[in-house]
């Protein structure tokens, strides 16, 4: 064996060692990732689905145009097959009452994560999380219910990132959002508490970017999600045009102040009232109602 | 030779992270920076945090008939008379009132919330200490969990409410709570508060509520206002 023999036997060794002490490390990263693959039971103590009440846009930061299509909505329009889904976009995730299924697919060779799935559930479409580095589609591709969406992580949070979602509702009641409406979901595990904080953007109807959250208990037993999500149906023939109110004649836009004291402005989704200044412009209301 | 130097280089920033491990205080040792003036977004549950929710409007807790009852006997100006105006103001509730929050270092090792609504301050001690007698914001341990995240529990309370409206806790409830930041879009930082409250007395199961804030540059919108009970 001569010395360059050596030499290249002694590189190899290097490159060997490196690329185990580097594996190593990769470990060592990837463990600082959590496990988000499993059963995850709703809590439901907060109440996002607002849809009590035909007007309840509370804490939905509308712009004008946003607020004039909120109510002029009519919910006779759920007897029109084309428009049966439109109130469960893809971040109806954190605001239904469903828990979260969620499952892996592995590179069998690789071993990584190609992506997360969260199943549908009744009326939700389910999202894939594309996790193998794809690029979203173009802007004319096909928008979906569900949507297209892409995830990192970023230290020991997943981050996604969703758009190409079809124009439907921010708010099952009517408050609208477009397809340009973008969706970025942060989960954070803490010990068998998941939170999903969710960052919607909508520069078509929406003043500021809206944030929800919401947590969930991992479950031990196995959720099954329900599907498949929104069946459409025949109903009636509801006529030429869309069943629709008078945006400023609209019947129900004083219930949330007649059955809560909420003010008009907050019902309707005025931004400024998403903070704590505008508690000063509200009346006492009478004590212990 | 190249083995070692290629050890040494891989090894380097690991070790001096080990060397550096024995941090001496939390705030040397903190991993997120949560100081700051923060306001809270009103983005859900409207009607129960901007408003005194109605008697008997207590939509989405899990109370045992015990805390039915107490809640339906609420009577605020009871509790004023009584000198318990801040009782909606304790450490199960503060993180969910419409409000703006001063987060600061109060010394190396405990991080100390300032609220403006109810001019409320929490304690967040990262090393032990003593019990005392129980308050409103009760007796907080503090540890970071992981980076970017702070986990909080707060025990030794005074029976408070979770909602304005007399929805009630023990003085036996555990609060716990993480603290987590987030990227708000086009610049802005965003702090995601989870908050877990365990009450076996006036809760049927764990009470669970996440709060979203947004974070100010400055001082200049804090409005110090006394607790109310109405």
């Amino acid at each position: 064996m001569g010395p360059h023999a050596v030499h290249c036997k002694m590189s190899r060794s290097a490159a060997t060692l490196a690329a185990v002490l580097l594996g190593l490390l990769a470990c060592h990263t990837a463990s600082a990732q959590f496990e988000l693959v499993g059963s995850w039971a709703a809590h439901n103590n907060e109440f996002l689905t607002g849809d009590g009440l035909p007007v309840d846009f509370t804490g939905v930061p509308l712009n004008d145009e946003g607020r004039t299509r909120a109510l002029s909505y009519s919910e006779s329009q759920l007897s029109m097959v084309e428009r049966q889904c439109q109130g469960w976009p893809a971040f109806y995730m954190v605001q239904g009452p469903f828990g979260l299924k969620i499952w892996s697919q592995t590179d069998p060779v690789k071993g990584n994560i190609i992506s997360y799935t969260i199943g549908a559930w009744e009326d939700r479409a389910p999202m894939t999380i594309w996790m193998d580095g794809r690029p979203h589609p173009s802007q004319y591709a096909l928008h979906t219910r569900g949507g297209f969406t892409t995830g990192r992580w970023e230290g020991n949070t997943l981050v996604a990132y969703t758009t190409h979602m079809k124009a439907g509702f921010l708010r099952k009641t009517g408050a609208p959002s477009s397809d340009e409406a973008t969706l970025t979901t942060r989960f954070y595990r803490h010990g068998d508490i998941l939170t999903v904080l969710a960052i919607i953007e909508d520069p078509v109807y929406l003043t500021e970017p809206w944030l929800l959250s919401r947590s969930f208990e991992l479950s031990p037993t196995a959720l099954s999600p329900i599907g498949p999500p929104c069946v459409t149906t025949y109903e009636s023939n509801v006529g030429d045009t869309a069943p629709h109110y008078d945006p400023e004649k609209n019947p129900f836009v004083d219930e949330m102040t007649t059955k809560y004291g909420v003010p008009r402005d907050a019902a309707i989704g005025k931004p400024e009232t998403l903070y704590p200044e505008y508690r000063k412009k509200i009346s006492p209301a009478p004590a212990g109602r | 030779m190249r083995v070692l130097l290629i050890v040494a280089l891989i090894t380097a920033p690991t070790l001096a992270a080990q060397n550096r491990g024995a941090a001496p205080t939390a705030k040397a040792a903190a991993t997120a920076d949560l100081t700051g003036y923060w306001v809270s977004l009103i983005t859900e549950d409207w009607r129960f945090r901007m408003i005194t929710p109605r008697k008997g409007d207590y939509q989405a807790v899990p109370m045992t008939d015990q805390a039915r009852k107490i809640a339906d006997a609420w009577d605020p100006a009871a509790d004023e008379a009584a000198g318990n105006q801040c009782k909606a103001y304790g450490a199960g509730a503060l993180m969910r009132m419409a409000a703006r929050f001063h987060i600061t270092w109060q010394d190396d090792n405990t991080l100390r919330v300032d609220s403006d609504a109810g001019t409320q301050s929490r304690l967040f001690h990262f090393t032990s200490s003593p019990a005392g007698e129980r308050t409103w914001q009760g007796n907080s341990a503090a540890q970071w969990q992981r980076p970017d995240s702070l986990k909080v529990v707060t025990t030794n309370l005074r029976a408070g409410y979770l909602r304005k409206n007399g929805v009630p806790y023990s003085e036996n409830a555990v609060v716990t709570e993480y603290f987590d930041l987030a990227p708000l879009p086009g610049g802005g930082q965003a702090l995601l508060v989870t908050t877990i409250v365990d009450d076996p007395q006036f809760l049927r199961q764990t009470f669970i509520v996440s709060s979203q804030f947004k974070k100010e540059a400055d001082g200049s919108k804090w409005d110090p206002t006394p607790c109310t009970a109405k």
